[in-house]
């Protein structure tokens, strides 16, 4: 029996990327990083900062979302973002770009304690990145 | 009866006529297929984001303490309208629609008493509506330097309406837009996000789902992002319906334009010939009485 399930990334405007030969799915959870094989329970959870790492047959592919929420269910994995970028597309002065624009925000005071929070892990994914 | 040069200028003028109003038809021709292409590419995200909040909703086992955005304030006094109509003009009946729709709405519930508050998206909607309901419209939004409907305007909107909900100014939210069936129909439509409305949709799958974190913690996030993704979906929607309105009502106009020539052409040619008839006349009744 195969180890594969379907996982589809849909952003608002479109359909971001499909493939059905997926073997693992890592996302940044909100409570910490976790990893989705082939019947998994079904679960909600919604992203914070980080990193995708989508592990299939034909390579392995990372993504640098910014929010976002899953869902599983009968081996099809849904993952609705409204940021979201290739990391393999992705070059420094994007990067740096994100990361300033992070960091800015991490700086404002008068946000709360969630933002700032979502905030200061951008700038740390970010930072891992460069 | 016009001279034969009125006649002519006319024609040249509503020939000229003619080439700007197909000219438009093509634009939206082109602009339409586009717009068409992002509704349907940004369906899958706003049913996604359905389903996933109709199985939460369903999920919740403490429906007192549910999020105000799923339940709403308990009240009905306030209602906001948010009324989504384009930034141009020459689109046919296109924000009249969407306009006459929201009237109707208004009267209602002024007639019931309720207070109404009014935020305008686009330029178009806020130039009708200003001079009956000026002192309603809170708010005037226009994207006109975006050149497609992007989410994040879509989110300045959700966010805007989402801090005036915390804030509580308003009870109901309702957004009006146009709904894109095809090029030749459009229907208005009124939608309420808040309270959110999915009742008749019970949903079938008694699957359970587990969460991480707990229900009213993903709701309560989720929730804003519904409210930006159900007008950028009707951003989409109206977006495709302007185009495919703008295009039927400029071929229309084009065909109006062409008769136009046609029954001009026919009465300048008539007293074309008129006049030859005339001069021929008065010649051989000159030559006959020699």
């Amino acid at each position: 029996m195969s180890e594969e399930f379907k996982v589809e990334i849909v952003n608002p405007e479109k359909s971001f990327l499909v493939k059905d030969d997926v073997s693992e799915v890592v996302v940044p959870a909100f409570e910490g990083e976790m990893g989705i094989l082939k019947d998994h329970i079904s679960i909600i959870s919604f992203l914070k900062p980080g990193i995708i790492k989508i592990l299939s047959k034909s390579g392995d592919e990372n993504y640098y979302v910014e929010d976002g929420i899953v869902e599983f269910k009968n081996n099809n994995l849904s993952i609705l973002t409204s940021t979201i970028f290739n990391l393999a597309d992705m070059d420094k002065s994007k990067q740096q770009d994100l990361l300033k624009q992070a960091e800015e925000e991490a700086n404002k005071t008068d946000i709360n304690d969630q933002s700032k929070y979502l905030a200061d892990q951008k700038v740390e994914v970010l930072k891992t990145l460069n | 009866m016009a001279s034969l040069d009125d006649l002519k200028k006319r024609i040249a003028s509503v020939k000229s006529t003619q080439k700007i109003t197909k000219a438009m038809k093509m634009v939206a021709a082109a602009k339409l297929r586009r717009a068409q292409e992002n509704a349907e590419k940004g369906r899958p995200y706003s049913e996604k984001m359905n389903n996933v909040i109709l199985n939460l909703s369903n999920g919740i086992s403490d429906k007192e303490n549910a999020p105000k955005l799923l339940s709403g304030t308990g009240e009905e006094k306030t209602h906001l309208c948010v009324v989504m109509t384009s930034d141009r003009g020459l689109c046919g009946g296109f924000n009249s629609n969407i306009i006459k729709k929201a009237k109707s709405y208004f009267v209602k519930i002024l007639d019931e008493g309720k207070e109404l508050k009014i935020i305008t998206v686009g330029s178009k909607g806020n130039d009708q509506l200003k001079r009956v309901y000026g002192d309603k419209i809170i708010e005037n939004i226009s994207f006109k330097e975006s050149k497609n409907a992007n989410y994040f305007d879509a989110d300045k909107v959700g966010k805007m309406v989402i801090e005036k909900f915390e804030a509580g100014e308003f009870d109901v939210c309702t957004i009006f837009y146009n709904q894109f069936k095809n090029v030749i129909t459009q229907i208005p439509q009124a939608q309420q996000i808040i309270p959110l409305n999915n009742e008749g949709e019970e949903n079938s799958s008694e699957e359970s789902y587990e969460f991480e974190p707990d229900e009213d913690e993903i709701l309560s996030n989720l929730l804003p992002k519904n409210i930006s993704t159900q007008i950028f979906k009707a951003m989409l929607e109206n977006s495709a319906s302007e185009q495919g309105s703008r295009m039927s009502a400029m071929d229309n106009a084009t065909r109006n334009a062409g008769e136009m020539v046609d029954k001009l052409t026919i009465e300048y040619n008539r007293s074309r010939q008129a006049a030859i008839t005339k001069e021929l006349i008065e010649i051989i009744s000159g030559a006959e009485s020699l």
